[in-house]
Parts: C-alpha cells; structure tokens; sequence
C-alpha cells in the first residue's frame, strides 16, 4: 500500500459509457480550445462539440451535462480510445472533468502514455468483459492497481496488464523527470561519447 | 544488451540501439536519448511552466528548435502591422514561445525568419533533421521526419517537458512492422494516395505500439516530399513512427541544406547513414505487403482517416454502429459513388502536403481553369521556403488566376485554430491527414485527398479523378 494521498492503488466507482469505438482526441477537446497556455480547469471543454451546441448552450439530450463524475469516475469507451493527436489537453481535460480511468479495448498509444502521467488508470480489458461493461452502464467497478485486477461484481472480472514503471508512478505518485534526472551523469557520459 | 555484430538489424534497431543512454529492465524503461527536439506554442508552454516551478534549466538548447504554425494566421499583413491573430488567446500563446525560446536560447523561427513554417516542413527544410537521428516533437505527425531514417515520434507535453530538461525520455522498445510497397503506381497516383491506402489496409488502430519501416520498389521511387507524405501520416494507423531507409535521394536532398553538414563532415556523415538501411535477414514483429499497381487517388469517405477508397468505388454499407454514424456525419448513402459529390471548400496545405512538389501537382491541375463557383479555396504553402520557391516558379499565379487564395505558411485548416475553417455541414476537400468530427471546424466534413485530387474538386465543383483532367502528354 501506498502513502500517497492522491495514490490509485485501489479504485472503486461506478462507470459511465462512451461506447463509440475510435473516439479521437478531437473530440475529447476540440483543437479550437488549445490555445490555453495552462493546463486548469479544462474539465468544461471535456467532449465540448458533443455537450453544447452551436451557441455554447449546454444540451439537454447529452447525460455527461448531468454526470456525477464523483460516483462515475470510470469511463468505458468503444475500441480505441484517444486515437489522433499527442495533446496532453485531452488527459488533462478528462482529469479535470472526473475521470479517474478509463476502460476500452483498445486505446491509442500516445493517450495511454499521456494518461498514466496524469493520474488517470489506462486499462484494457479483454473483449467479453469489454462487452459486458458495454451492455452494464453505471454498474460498480473495483480496481486494483497493485494487483492489476479489475472486479466486476457479477461481471467477468479481469487481469489488466500495464507498464511497470507507469504503474509504480501512479501508486506512489513518483515523478517520472525526477527518475530521469537521477541519470544525468549517465546522460553526460553519452553526451561525451557521441559528440 | 547490446546484439553482437552478425544479429541482422533493422533501420530502427540501429537508430534504437545507438540511442540508449540506459537500457530498459523489467521495471523501468530504458533511457532514449534524444538529438534533436522540434517545439510549437500549442504543446509547449505547460511544459516550460513545469521547468520553470522546479528550477529547471534547458539542458540542450542547441538540441531545440521551434517555429510558430498552429495558432498563427495565414493572411497578409504588412511589416510593422501586429499579426491578424484569429484570437487574443493564440496571440499569447505564440507570444508565450517568443519569451519562453528567448529566456532559454532556443532557436526561434518566428515572425520575420525565412525558415518559418510548419514544424515538420521547416526541420528538413533546414537541414535540421538527418538520418540516424531521434527526433521528437509534442505532435502527433513527428514521424513525418522518418522520411530521413530519423527515429521520430510524437510526445506529450509532459514529455516535452522531460526532453527540456534532460535531452532524454524514458521508452519501452515499440514492436516493429515492415510495409513493403511492390511495384509502380500507375499515372496519377501520388504518394497520399499511396498512404491512404496503407492506413486502409491496416486500419486506424493496425500500428498500434509499432514503429513502420516503408520499404518496396514504390517507396523507393517516391521523392523526400512523397516519402514525408507517406512518414506523416504513420500515426492514422496508430503507429508511433514510421522510416524510411536513408539512400541517394535522400542525400541529394539534405546536401547544402542550412543545418547539414558540411566539407569533410557530410562525406564523412554520408558513410555512416549509407550503413543505417536494415540488413538482409533483419526480423520484424509483422509484414505486410502491398501492390503499388493497384492504388488508384484515394478519398475518404468516413470521419477516421482509415476509410479511403479509391476515387472510383462507392461508399461501403456501415459494419458498425460507428461507420453508421460516420455516413451521418458525412451526409452520405452507402452505396453512392464518392465522385461527383458536391464540394464546398477546398483545402491544399498541412505538413502532410504543403510542400512543393505537392503544389506544383495541384497547379498542374489549376493551370488555366477556374475554381468552380461557389467553392473556396485555400492554397497554403507549408513555410517562407516553399512559398518564395513556389512564386518563383509561378505557381501563386496560377493558383490566383484560377481564383483560389494564395495564403501566408501555417497549419492553418488542418487543425482550425487560427480562424481558418470549414463552416457546419460544408463538405472540405482536404489534403491534410484528419477527418475526425468538427477537426476543420464544428461540423465541417472532411474528405481527404491528395493535392492533386483536391485541386480537381477545387475546380470541377465535385469529387473528381484528377486523372480526367490530367493533360495527355502526362500520360
Ligand atoms: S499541419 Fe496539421 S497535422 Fe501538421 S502539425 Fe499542423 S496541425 Fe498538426
């Protein structure tokens, strides 16, 4: 177990779907909106083009205007999750919105990394238990990190792979630049050797 | 572990190896060093915020290198005047990197450089990107730069933030997977549509967790500016990266360039890339191999770049819920044929095809006809190069004869964040690589397309085989 009090050891909240498969990171934040130099309070541009309409109302047709990502922390997402581009907006905007992991089939790489850095669980789940997950909205879902197991009550629980190192990071909340920075004479004496 | 010399090596296990600061063990990754980082004002300036709050310095400014393309406008202004900024916020942003690059002495191509221009367009342009290099970039389309047998792929801005501060990332070696592309395409099909028919293939997920080698007769022929076109859109099929061995062409390309070598340094840096091409025997996690003889010019027809078929053909039934709403989207019927759709806009830039081959494609179609009433068009070059290259050749005269708008270099409708855009429900013909939902603007439809493809839709009002209009003596 870990000290860290922002530590996703163990996570335990209901899910909430996304079910489309390929949701790109536009759609996550639109590009329109990244012309913040912060990464704050991104959270109300989180699936913006899908929750407001042209005049920035908010619609009253799209249930992630009245989500209580305080109970549904866990977005279930169609096959390949955060395909397109690198921006980190995307993470930080879902983290901002609630989003304590996400669960898919497949997720894009570049999102996957950017995720892990940002306190979010990328998790991939083997097709049936994607499926019933797909076919059980807001159902209560735990994770175990540690254990790299996600159980689903009733459901097919599953073991989830994820990288190690990343997967250290988000339970202890280690800074992966200070890990990196602890081999700068490394990096000096590379430096040195192919100048 | 390092293979001894007899283990046949592939282009990225070479670039690979030669880049390990520290190698990788069950619970961390290795240590990747990196030569060059290109930066932009959209990824950037959380990063250096990051630095800055933990007094941090650059480690390598000479390794840096940043332009200003996202945010900035691509209409005229004169000197003197303030840019035409779409928004208060781009200003700043860009702005931000002209403070941020100069408290750091990091090379800027800003306003007023000759270099300016879309990240991946401008770094081999200068010379910058060289073969055998790793080369990042917090951008997605970074493995355009794999056209040169450089390593290349997109980081976030954490990681951006990372290389800033150490010249290095922390990377798990990516699988491998070879494209070898057989054959000669046939007239009138161009490097996009040999792309368009890779990512198809493979599908918009295929390369996921892998680094592409292209490879095959058809590569081969292609030009530095078709081998970037084809680089560039690696990541449409998920792919981190995708390379290209380095040869002649290659080099012809690089020679005399602003940031090359020179003298002794480039005979000498010349027998040293002439090693990096995959030995024979080297192993891939996957292959596949395709015909260059039957790709025809490639339209999308779906809003994931993996939907392209060929300019003939017709809109396939939905398989899924997704394709489904995708034909919404789009406005089309399964089953329609894809040419002689109505066009609204038209689009003819982006790192993917902004350079000068791909405009004088486009003015060979524009030559001596008209953009179609009713449509706009916007020819933007991808950097100060290409666009003095292009007026000295004429080009911006056919192009504004036909009536299309000859635009300053920038990102500009690729990514519509800089007042550049496709209205709602208009359908864009576009030569860049993302026809995601609202990517050119909210509801824009994006259809994308090489530059000759475009231009032929720019001018016949309609999705159009550029091939009908093609003069014979190009047969
Ligand atoms: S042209 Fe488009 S894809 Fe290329 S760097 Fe600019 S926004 Fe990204």
């Amino acid at each position: 177990m870990s000290d860290n009090p922002a530590s996703l050891a163990h996570l335990h909240s209901r899910t909430f779907l996304l079910p489309q498969e390929d949701i790109d990171t536009d759609q996550i934040i639109p590009a329109r909106f990244l012309t913040t130099t912060t990464q704050d309070g991104l959270g109300k541009l989180a699936f913006h083009d899908w929750r407001y309409d042209e005049d920035g109302k908010a619609r009253d047709d799209c249930a992630l205007n009245t989500l209580d990502t305080g109970e549904f922390a866990i977005l279930v997402a169609g096959r390949n999750f955060g395909c397109g581009s690198s921006r980190e907006h995307a993470p930080w905007a879902l983290h901002d919105f609630g989003v304590r992991a996400v669960i898919s089939s497949e997720i894009a790489d570049i999102f996957r990394s950017n995720a892990a850095k940002n306190n979010i669980v990328p998790i991939l789940a083997p097709p049936h238990s994607h499926a019933w997950l797909l076919e059980h909205e807001g159902v209560e879902v735990k994770i175990d990190l540690e254990r790299q197991y996600v159980d689903l009550g009733n459901g097919p629980g599953f073991h989830f792979e994820i990288e190690p190192f990343a997967k250290h990071c988000l339970i202890e909340g280690t800074d992966p630049l200070g890990f990196l920075l602890s081999h700068s004479d490394d990096i000096t004496a590379y430096e040195a050797c192919s100048a | 572990m390092s293979p001894d010399d007899s283990t046949p090596r592939s282009l990225f296990d070479k670039v690979w190896d030669a880049h390990q600061v520290k190698a990788e063990t069950a619970e961390t990754p290795g240590v990747l060093y990196i030569d060059l980082h290109l930066i932009h004002e959209v990824t950037s300036p959380q990063a250096f915020s990051a630095l800055a709050a933990r007094g941090l310095k650059v480690r390598r400014p000479d390794r840096t290198l940043a332009t200003i393309d996202h945010s900035t406008p691509t209409l005229d202004f004169k000197a003197g005047e303030a840019p035409p900024y779409a928004t208060r916020a781009a200003q700043l942003q860009v702005e931000r990197l002209e403070v941020n690059a100069a408290s750091n002495s990091i090379p800027l191509h800003g306003w007023g450089s000759e270099y300016r221009g879309v990240v991946h367009v401008m770094g081999p342009e200068l010379g910058a990107t060289q073969p055998g290099m790793t080369v990042v970039c917090g951008d997605s389309h970074t493995a355009t730069h794999g056209a040169f047998g450089a390593l290349a792929f997109g980081i976030g801005t954490t990681e951006v933030g990372h290389v800033l501060a150490s010249q290095c990332l922390l990377q798990r070696k990516p699988k491998s997977l070879r494209v070898t592309v057989n054959g000669r395409p046939g007239r009138g099909v161009s490097a996009k549509d040999i792309v368009l028919a890779i990512i198809a293939r493979l599908g918009i997920d295929g390369g996921t967790g892998s680094v592409i080698e292209y490879a095959g007769e058809a590569i081969e022929a292609l030009d530095m500016e078709g081998r970037m076109t084809v680089c560039n859109m690696s990541i449409e099929a998920g792919a981190r990266a995708g390379m290209i061995a380095p040869d002649e062409t290659t080099f012809a390309w690089l020679k005399g360039r602003k940031l090359a070598p020179k003298g002794a340094a480039w005979d000498e840096a010349v027998t040293r890339w002439s090693q990096l091409a995959s030995d024979p025997g080297a192993r891939f996690d996957r292959e596949i191999e395709m015909d260059a003889s039957e790709i025809a010019p490639m339209v999308t027809w779906g809003t994931a770049p993996d939907t392209g078929i060929s300019i003939g053909g017709h809109v396939p039934d939905a398989r899924s819920a997704s394709h489904q709403k995708a034909l919404d989207y789009m406005q089309f019927e399964a089953g329609q044929p894809i040419a002689g759709t109505k066009v609204n806009q038209v689009f003819i830039g982006s790192c993917t095809n902004s350079r000068i081959t791909d405009l004088r494609q486009a003015a060979e179609i524009m030559r001596g006809r008209q953009v179609a009433p009713g449509v706009r068009a916007l020819v933007v070059p991808g950097s100060v190069q290409v666009r003095q290259q292009a007026e000295a050749e004429g080009l911006d005269q056919i192009f504004v004869a036909a009536g299309a708008q000859w635009r300053q270099p920038g990102c500009s409708m690729c990514i519509a964040m800089n007042g550049d855009r496709g209205e709602a429900g208009e359908l864009v013909v576009s030569t860049s690589n993302r026809n995601f939902e609202g990517r050119q603007g909210p509801g824009a439809r994006t259809v994308l397309a090489s530059p000759a493809t475009a231009a032929a839709a720019a001018v016949t009002g309609l999705i159009t085989d550029p091939r009908s209009l093609m003069e014979p003596a190009h047969v």
